[in-house]
């Protein structure tokens, strides 16, 4: 097996490209369509501020390393999850390749910040671990580009993901997310940009490039991802992929072409996309809906559909806190302590 | 005195024998492996499909879906 542009021995073929690559010229390949899909989708000025949400794993230490080598101002942000085992050595993979790359790494530690690990947050909240997981990520990811000045935060997600999300949302005709499910969200009311630049990429690829690229990241996932739907549909999509090579592309790349405007407020599935927005509340990955109505959280300040923003609410169940030390309990109004506590129970 | 392809799973972590040489496609599909879920490495450098692996070689079958087993 020959390199399609050196003719070198190859050690990867890419049957949906129908091309196999030595080493160097597969690193090439990636930061190649990790390039394109920027600019394709308009993802990062030259001169933005990046911050990389950074899990130790092989898809956001690739896209770290991808970002740094193309010339973006990149730095990583680490959340320490509290997940036992997993999160001392997640943490390490980021720390060291940070510390070999010269890269600046900003650290939050669910457990020491804000008083909650995701276990017991998770069963506290009464969430299945990656709602609870996905939600204080979500949030922490947010506040730490506002408040470090980052233009942009960037996440791992690959073509699988996507894949498999829209594979989910299609499956079940979820219209609200449908209509979001774009490589990038613009910046508005209090969220940052966020883009994911690794679509173009399959796990397999990000997987090999960190492996030809010297780099070494956590291949043992998270405990608490088993039975994890979205690892079915993954299966699914390669069993259909390893017959059909480039179907994942086609189904995700196609649907953002031909389909994804008709589920946006502003295409012809707009009208549905709203009223479904307003029927489902928080959205199923425990976020706030989007869309109209955001005001700061009552307690935090982060945009929010409701008085209390949906992290928050996590916070109280789990008897977490906000970082400087203030609990959190019901009605207790961080920022108006002197007010009576409110007649309802915001807590949903 | 030769081994078999000593081959190392993941999730749970295991490892089986399997006589060589074998090509690293062949040895997915003995194995019932998704040849798109996993790489093949071998002494750190991945191993693609068509490689011939022999009596003696330990080989790694890493799973690379995010959230799961091979």
């Amino acid at each position: 097996m020959k390199c399609r542009v050196c003719r070198e021995p190859a050690v990867i073929d890419l049957k949906r490209h129908n091309a196999n690559f030595c080493p160097e010229h597969f690193t090439r390949f990636c930061r190649d369509q990790v390039e394109r899909t920027i600019a394709e989708f308009e993802m990062i000025a030259p001169t933005d501020r990046v911050l990389v949400a950074v899990s130790g794993g092989k898809d956001s230490l690739a896209v770290w390393d991808i970002l740094m080598d193309l010339g973006y101002d990149a730095d990583g942000l680490y959340v320490g999850l509290g997940i036992g085992e997993y999160s001392d050595i997640s943490g390490r993979f980021a720390r060291d390749f940070a510390a070999a790359r010269d890269a600046t790494l900003v650290g939050i530690d669910l457990t020491e910040d804000y008083g909650y690990d995701i276990p017991s947050g998770a069963r506290a909240a009464r969430r299945t671990p990656c709602s609870a997981c996905g939600l204080s990520k979500r949030h922490l990811f947010d506040r730490a580009a506002l408040d470090g000045g980052y233009d942009v935060v960037v996440t791992g997600h690959n073509l699988d993901d996507e894949a498999a999300v829209l594979f989910g949302n299609v499956m079940h005709w979820q219209t609200t997310y449908l209509g979001r499910q774009r490589p990038v969200l613009p910046a508005r009311d209090g969220f940052p940009r966020k883009v994911k630049p690794l679509v173009r990429l399959s796990e397999r690829e990000t997987a090999a490039y960190c492996i030809v690229s010297g780099i070494d990241y956590l291949v043992d996932e998270c405990p608490m991802a088993k039975g994890n739907k979205h690892l079915g549909y993954k299966e699914a999509l390669n069993e259909i992929e390893v017959r059909s090579p480039g179907t994942k592309a086609d189904f995700y790349f196609s649907f953002l072409r031909r389909a994804a405007d008709r589920f946006t407020p502003d295409g012809a599935g707009g009208a549905e996309a709203e009223a479904d927005a307003d029927a489902d509340g928080p959205g199923a990955d425990g976020s706030d809906a989007d869309g109209v109505g955001l005001r700061p959280c009552e307690r935090c300040g982060a945009p929010t559909s409701a008085e209390i923003c949906a992290f928050c609410r996590l916070l109280e169940r789990a008897g977490g806190h906000l970082p400087d030390g203030v609990a959190v309990q019901v009605g207790q109004h961080r920022d108006r302590p002197g007010q009576d506590a409110p007649t309802e129970d915001v807590v949903s | 005195m030769m081994g078999p392809v000593l081959v190392r799973l993941r999730n749970p972590n295991r490892e089986v024998t399997m006589p060589g040489p074998v090509l690293v496609s062949v040895l997915l599909d003995r194995l019932d492996v998704n040849r798109e879920s996993v790489l093949v490495v071998r002494n750190g450098t991945i191993v693609p499909g068509d490689e011939r692996l022999a009596d003696d070689d330990v080989v790694e079958i890493r799973p690379v879906i995010s959230g799961g087993a091979t």
